[in-house]
């Protein structure tokens, strides 16, 4: 082999892993990605049933009903709009009424939200960002809000 | 006064900081030995007078002197001492002090055995070391400070944030720092090279030591940071792909692949350019991973507290050293010189192999990882990219990585028998294939694919026990013989073959725990039973109990065999802090073997129904032990007497090593 078919092979083999990795990522891209919706986005954007979203909002304050064999359903709200979320499992330690929640999962055709991960929080002042964000387009932030006076937490604070 | 005399000691290592960043480069311009002479020991009093400030703030957090705003914060003086003490870096502030204080350690360690490395190359390296020190020290003195006072000093503190009071927080921050901070030292001797213009074999023999450490520390750091997340957030999941896990794998990707593109530079002259690209790439991400972490653009048990001209700070000091090292990089690596030819099959071909896979990974994961900041930024859409997208790319990826491992160390430099290599796994690929084909017949209705993982795992290990029974002569010579050439082995061989034996070791775990794990949710009431694999979980009541800091309801669930012999009780809880009106969950954990059965509660009924979450994890500890195999591997080739030879006074070089994880 000469010098330069050396150098061809290394580059043809370079770009030939490259071309692998991109084809993967963009398949993967194609088909794993999730969207963040609120309440609202949801109503407006007309998301198909069984399509896999996140759904953020507050936890609506006196909608919690805890059934049988680990099942709850509440309700997720951004202030406009509500909708009605199930789960089955064991909710987070910090899952409360009247606190930011993301929730994945997809609609059913009743609208209805069946949720497969309620996500956790790590601390009693974190509000998602994503649900911050949503209460704030919607017109419904507070700045009491899940954060302490001397401890703004991440985009919440500003 | 100890807050202030420790802000103090900070003001003069930044000073210091400044004097090291600028002399020893002029001194290099101008073959001015006075002026290269001020690196060393400007870089080891600036250490002394960070740690002296480190200590400072230690010392507050110890004697719980909540007049430190920092202090009150995040500390409480109920909690234990162990915790008091590891709190210091359970927050924003005094995590970038135990940053700077392990920058300011590599630093001193690189002045104090670095005596046979060329004048100058040490002293640019000491200035460039210097430059990131007083990026992150001004970053502590303006926006970060940990010594601010209250004028009415409370009582009590705040509490540190119940999920951090754990004992993992005593390792996993420091051990992920030292990886982290550790490639800083690769990257000072890159850009140091680039400076002088001139680089050649020996350079990658200096840098190698301080990479096989940051990539040892960094192993067990990503490793620990696993095993606590596994066991106390209470879902028994060891790897979420959150943007936070990614930030600490992606130098570790970064680092792999320069550890291995430096044995090529070293042995064989070649790929220099390459292995000084990589070196800057992998403290690259480190920052990057600072960034993400601390800047506050990730919501995160990480994350802290954070106001928004941090991040601004951080992204600054991210733009000026990357950009700066890829622009000098781009304006003077021409100027090095390329050797050592070698044929495609060969091992520099093999280790060639290996880089690419390794940084196409890594490529994968910062993409996955900055795409949805970058599309939020620039179209408001939120999206998430979650394990899905990680196991279609990432997953692909390492499946040809890992089955062409076995082959290179068996191949020669410059040119390679292929086929003969692949006589020579012949033994490692038939262990594969009963493997495939046990797992086949044993298991039913697991995933098609994971008998083949199971295979590929058999393959690697077996892979690297071939490559010593080759090297060692075991079975074809008298077994004298073999012991005498297993003696006589360079350590590096041993720490390859450890190392590589390890990732299968995790592989393997990961597979199974994978396909063969069980999980039940369920409400129990009292004398309840639920079953899972062959183990048959009674629950026996609830009781309570108090901590220092903390009460616990705590669920007695006894645990036997279906064939009724019992094995012991499980006591998972519920753990109160009230300081933070907060709960964590205390899972509760029994081994059987190197599987475990992993217990956690729910928030109980006020009837006396319990929620849990049981599940069964076979072979899961295999995940961690094969990350401490690779860091025995990595600590193996480190005492190699060919790296000592690198480094004056070798002895001193790995105490202070083994001091500083």
């Amino acid at each position: 082999m000469t010098r330069k078919q050396r150098r061809l092979v290394l580059i043809g083999g370079a770009l030939g892993v490259l071309a692998i990795a991109v084809a993967l990522m963009l398949n993967a891209f194609r088909d794993s990605i999730v969207f963040f919706n609120s309440p609202s986005d949801v109503a407006e954007k007309h998301i198909a049933p069984g399509a896999r979203i996140r759904l953020g909002g507050l936890v609506k304050t006196g909608s919690l009903v805890r059934g049988d064999n680990l099942k709850v359903r509440f309700d997720v709200t951004d202030g406009n709009r509500d909708i009605a979320v199930a789960y089955q499992g064991v909710l987070p330690d910090l899952f409360r009424e009247g606190q930011g929640v993301v929730a994945e999962g997809a609609l059913d055709g009743s609208g209805l939200f069946a949720a497969d991960t309620i996500l956790a929080k790590h601390d009693e002042t974190y509000m998602p960002r994503e649900v911050a964000d949503a209460l704030k387009k919607s017109g419904h932030w507070k700045d009491a809000y899940g954060q302490r006076a001397a401890m703004p937490v991440g985009e919440a604070g500003k | 006064m100890i807050a202030e005399l420790g802000h103090y000691a900070l003001m003069l290592a930044f000073g210091l900081a400044l004097i090291q960043a600028v002399m020893p480069i002029v001194g290099a311009r101008n073959d001015d030995p006075t002026l290269l002479s001020v690196a060393a020991p400007a870089a080891l009093v600036q250490f002394v007078f960070v740690a002296l400030s480190f200590g400072a703030l230690a010392v507050c957090y110890v004697t719980s002197d909540f007049s430190v705003l920092n202090v009150y914060e995040n500390s409480n003086s109920a909690m234990p001492l162990m915790y008091r003490l590891t709190s210091v870096w359970g927050n924003h502030e005094g995590s970038m002090m135990l940053w700077v204080f392990i920058l300011a350690l590599c630093g001193a360690l690189v002045a104090a055995f670095g005596g046979n490395l060329p004048a100058k190359l040490r002293a640019n390296a000491l200035a460039v070391q210097a430059w990131i020190a007083v990026a992150f020290q001004l970053f502590i003195l303006t926006t970060s400070n940990p010594f601010l006072r209250i004028a009415d000093a409370p009582f009590e503190g705040r509490d540190l944030n119940p999920v951090l009071q754990d004992p993992g927080l005593a390792f996993h921050p420091p051990l992920l720092y030292l990886g982290y901070v550790g490639f800083s030292i690769a990257f000072s001797f890159a850009i140091a090279a680039l400076l002088e213009g001139r680089i050649d074999g020996a350079w990658a023999r200096w840098v190698r030591p301080w990479v096989l450490g940051a990539w040892m520390c960094l192993t067990l750091g990503i490793a620990g940071g696993s095993y606590w997340a596994y066991y106390e957030l209470g879902w028994g999941g060891y790897w979420f792909w959150d943007p936070v896990e990614n930030a600490s794998l992606m130098p570790w990707l970064a680092g792999t692949a320069l550890l291995h593109s430096a044995v090529v530079m070293e042995k064989r002259g070649a790929l220099k350019v390459w292995t000084i690209l990589l070196a800057i790439l992998a403290f690259s991400l480190s920052l990057i991973g600072t960034f993400l972490v601390r800047s506050g653009v990730l919501t995160s048990v990480h994350a802290f507290a954070t106001d928004p001209r941090r991040g601004i700070f951080i992204l600054a000091i991210l733009v000026a050293f990357i950009g700066g090292a890829l622009a000098l990089y781009a304006w003077r690596a021409p100027l090095l010189k390329q050797g050592g030819l070698f044929a495609p099959i060969s091992r520099e071909g093999a280790l060639v192999l290996n880089n690419l896979f390794l940084t196409c990974a890594c490529a994968t994961v910062f993409i996955g990882t900055l795409y949805p900041l970058a599309l939020e930024a620039l179209t408001g859409a939120k999206i998430s990219v979650g394990p899905p997208f990680f196991n279609a790319t990432f997953g692909p990826l390492f499946v040809p990585l890992l089955l062409a491992m076995p082959f290179g160390p068996l191949l020669g430099w410059k040119r390679g028998d292929l086929l003969g290599a692949a006589q020579r796994l012949t033994a490692a690929a038939f262990v594969a294939a009963v493997a495939i084909a046990a797992a086949f017949a044993l298991q039913h209705g697991g995933p098609v694919l994971a008998p083949f993982g199971v295979g590929l795992a058999l393959f690697v290990m077996t892979g690297a026990l071939v490559d010593l029974a080759e090297r060692t002569m075991i079975l074809r010579v008298p077994l004298g013989a073999a012991l005498r050439r297993a003696a006589g082995l360079p350590r590096s061989a041993w720490g390859t073959a450890v190392a590589h034996f390890g990732i299968g070791v995790t592989l393997l775990g990961i597979v199974v725990v994978s396909a063969w794990g069980a999980e039940r949710i369920a409400a129990l009431k009292l004398g309840e039973s639920i079953d899972i694999a062959h183990y048959r979980l009674t629950f026996d009541g609830l009781f309570n109990q108090q901590g220092p800091n903390y009460r616990d309801v705590v669920g007695r669930f006894t645990v036997r065999r279906t064939n009724g012999d019992l094995l012991g009780v499980m006591e998972p809880s519920r753990r109160m802090f009230p300081a933070r009106n907060m709960a964590t969950t205390e899972a509760a954990l029994m081994r059987r073997g190197v599987s475990q059965l992993y217990l956690s509660l729910g928030d109980p009924d006020p009837d006396g129904t319990v929620p849990v979450r049981l599940y069964f994890k076979p072979l899961v500890l295999l995940i961690w032990l094969g990350a401490v195999i690779m860091f025995v591997g990595g600590g193996l080739s480190l005492s190699d007497r060919r790296l000592r030879i690198g480094a004056p006074r070798p002895a001193k070089v790995r105490a202070a090593l083994q001091a500083a994880e």
